[in-house]
């Protein structure tokens, strides 16, 4: 605890996170780990596994308690997160977005939408979609083309998501829709069962990663729900995205850390046990940099996490930037970390069977999505210099 | 109806195992400790019966140094209602001295049903259970794979795994009943209840208090590992293998 301020301090864990940590841990090492492999091989959705995780609370991390969710923290999402994805960062990345999707039916959706939704989504008895993306507009979100019209007390829904995560196997799709203009504020969050006739999914998707989840193209041909499936008010759906990603992003850098750091861990094993040249690796200095490197990334990356989990948490004025800085670090550091920790694995870093080429194919996804890490540079470099 | 469920802090089941250089015992710095599996168990099946509605109360117990703490606090964010934690410093435990100290507990709470694991996976004693059962003069069901409760006649019906196959006997309540594996699989701790955890109560107790003297009747010579396995031998007949089978591992 710091003595200086009653504020959590950035170096310690409390006796509380030390707990939700190892409990995490237990779960993601017992649950996730020996089968991440397989699931990644045979491109399974191991929806028992997400049932499970859900008991232990973790399909509503932040989500309010009075609706089943777990009434935590972003600080404590962070933890949660590099545990689970020490296990399996797929499946980590996949338990954020669905955590996403919840938070921002608690946040923005009516008292009625909230019951209606999250006490299933909370326990991940069911799961959730989040819809932004489309073939024409990745970064250029606010581009986006799928409409939502008003008709009676329905809005109608057409146009086409890509790259949506879970799609074909989620209950309930937040679909971002232009109801009004041009840009940002025509945008509205739209909740939309999955059994909403006119709902299709293309196939899923060949990934270089990230295969333990499926990832499909969503279409809507006259979709109909009743208006009051809105999060929040017309034009507030742009907004609502965005602050939801915040925290997705924290939640994506944690994960990328959390493989990161497993394969580090195995990194440093192997080479105090190879033997080259009559000597172990580890007895080279330049391995013993490599590592000193990679060590000190996983820190730095660690530190500035929790950094921005806390600015989030207290709604600091500075957390976008924050949270964009520590996504952008976290996820580079991650890939880099694991890859440099396939290449000091030699020949074994190649074989799928020692888990590390699969974590590195996983990371990679992650310096792209939430956000491209060039256009969280954008973000940090516009706060710098003042663009609105 | 209140159900006190005694747990044991052990090294965890995954850790490997190794014996400290003077033989005295298995190295236990630094090392993960965790409830043992078997009082796991023994907590879930508490925490389904108080579910059911049978019993209102789960008081988690627990004997030994101040890190016992942690293993009831798991307790307690599986779901315990609240804790005792037996204070027994750096001596070390064992397993009359712990079932005195559970009779005294017992005595004091006057529980419905004590459910203990039916052994450590420390030093796998499988004698505390029965040891509070006789010292209490209660019956008792051990390696309980099934446990059903009939409250209005105060009985209960418990499945055990025997070398025989399946036995089941009938207990009058009070009882004490020992868990084994397949009785059920114990439930992860949610967040929620991990963060509660911390404002339910851990009363601390010393044996004194209870008027229990920790006196060790067995001393431990000494502790070392197993015979490391020896490579094995390829024969080149069948006459040689029972030569071998004969003369050097006699078992024939």
């Amino acid at each position: 605890m710091s003595l200086l301020t009653d504020a959590p301090s950035a170096y310690e864990l409390t006796a509380d996170q030390r707990d939700l940590a190892s409990a995490v841990r237990d779960f993601a090492q017992t649950e996730l780990h020996p089968h991440a492999l397989e699931w990644d091989q045979h491109k399974h959705f191991p929806v028992d596994v997400l049932e499970r995780a859900g008991r232990m609370g973790l399909g509503g991390v932040y989500v309010r308690e009075d609706v089943g969710g777990s009434g935590l923290s972003r600080s404590d999402a962070v933890l949660i997160f590099e545990e689970l994805a020490k296990g399996d960062p797929t499946i980590a990345a996949y338990i954020s977005i669905h955590n996403m999707v919840a938070r921002m039916i608690d946040t923005h959706g009516s008292e009625q939408l909230r019951r209606r939704w999250l006490p299933g989504l909370s326990s991940l008895a069911l799961r959730g979609s989040y819809c932004l993306t489309e073939a024409e507009a990745g970064s250029d979100a606010a581009a986006l083309r799928t409409s939502a019209v008003i008709d009676g007390d329905d809005y109608v829904l057409n146009g086409e998501k890509l790259f949506i995560s879970g799609a074909g196997s989620s209950s309930v799709y937040v679909v971002m829709a232009r109801t009004g203009g041009p840009g940002p504020k025509g945008i509205s969050a739209i909740i939309v069962p999955a059994d909403t006739p006119g709902l299709s999914f293309g196939a899923n998707e060949r990934k270089m990663g990230w295969n333990a989840q499926p990832t499909r193209a969503v279409s809507l041909v006259d979709v109909r729900v009743p208006r009051t499936n809105l999060l929040g008010r017309e034009g507030d759906g742009f907004t609502i995205a965005m602050t939801g990603l915040n925290g997705g992003r924290l939640n994506i850098g944690a994960c990328s850390l959390g493989g990161a750091q497993w394969a580090y861990e195995r990194a440093v094993a192997h080479v105090q046990q190879r033997v080259a040249f009559g000597r172990r690796l580890a007895d080279n200095e330049a391995v013993m940099f490599r590592l000193a490197d990679m060590r000190i990334q996983l820190e730095a990356a660690r530190g500035l996490l929790r950094r921005a989990a806390h600015a989030l948490d207290i709604d600091a004025p500075d957390a976008v930037e924050l949270c964009a800085m520590a996504k952008r670090l976290a996820t580079d550091a991650g890939f880099d970390v694991a890859n440099a920790a396939l290449q000091l694995h030699g020949g074994y870093g190649y074989l799928a069977d020692h888990g590390i080429e699969k974590v590195v194919r996983d990371l990679r996804v992650h310096q792209i999505l939430e956000g491209t890490n060039e256009v969280m540079d954008l973000i940090v470099g516009r706060s710098i210099v003042g663009v609105a | 109806m209140k159900i006190m469920v005694a747990v044991k802090r052990v090294v965890d089941y995954a850790v490997k195992i190794r014996v400290k250089p003077d033989k005295t015992g298995v190295e236990t710095t630094n090392v993960k400790m965790s409830m043992n599996p078997f009082c796991e168990i023994a907590l879930e099946e508490a925490l389904r019966i108080r579910e059911s509605g049978l019993a209102k109360e789960v008081v988690a117990v627990s004997v030994g140094p101040a890190q016992c703490t942690d293993t009831l606090r798991t307790a307690l964010a599986m779901g315990a209602d609240r804790a005792v934690h037996v204070d027994s410093g750096a001596a070390h435990v064992q397993p009359l001295s712990v079932a005195k100290i559970l009779r005294a507990l017992v005595q004091a709470e006057q529980p419905g049903l004590l459910i203990l694991g039916k052994q450590a996976i420390d030093d796998d004693c499988n004698q505390t259970g029965q040891m509070v059962a006789g010292l209490l003069q209660w019956p008792q069901g051990t390696f309980a794979s099934k446990v059903v409760l009939d409250k209005e006649k105060q009985k209960a019906t418990v499945e055990r795994e025997v070398d025989g196959g399946i036995e089941t006997i009938c207990l009058e309540l009070p009882a004490v009943i020992t868990t084994d594996l397949r009785l059920n699989q114990p439930r992860y701790a949610t967040l929620p209840n991990i963060m509660k955890a911390k404002s339910k109560v851990i009363k601390k107790v010393t044996p004194e208090e209870l008027n229990v003297e920790l006196r060790p009747d067995i001393e431990i010579i000494q502790v070392t590992e197993p015979p490391k396995r020896k490579a094995g031998v390829i024969l080149s007949s069948v006459d040689e293998l029972i030569d071998k089978l004969k003369n050097e591992a006699r078992v024939l």
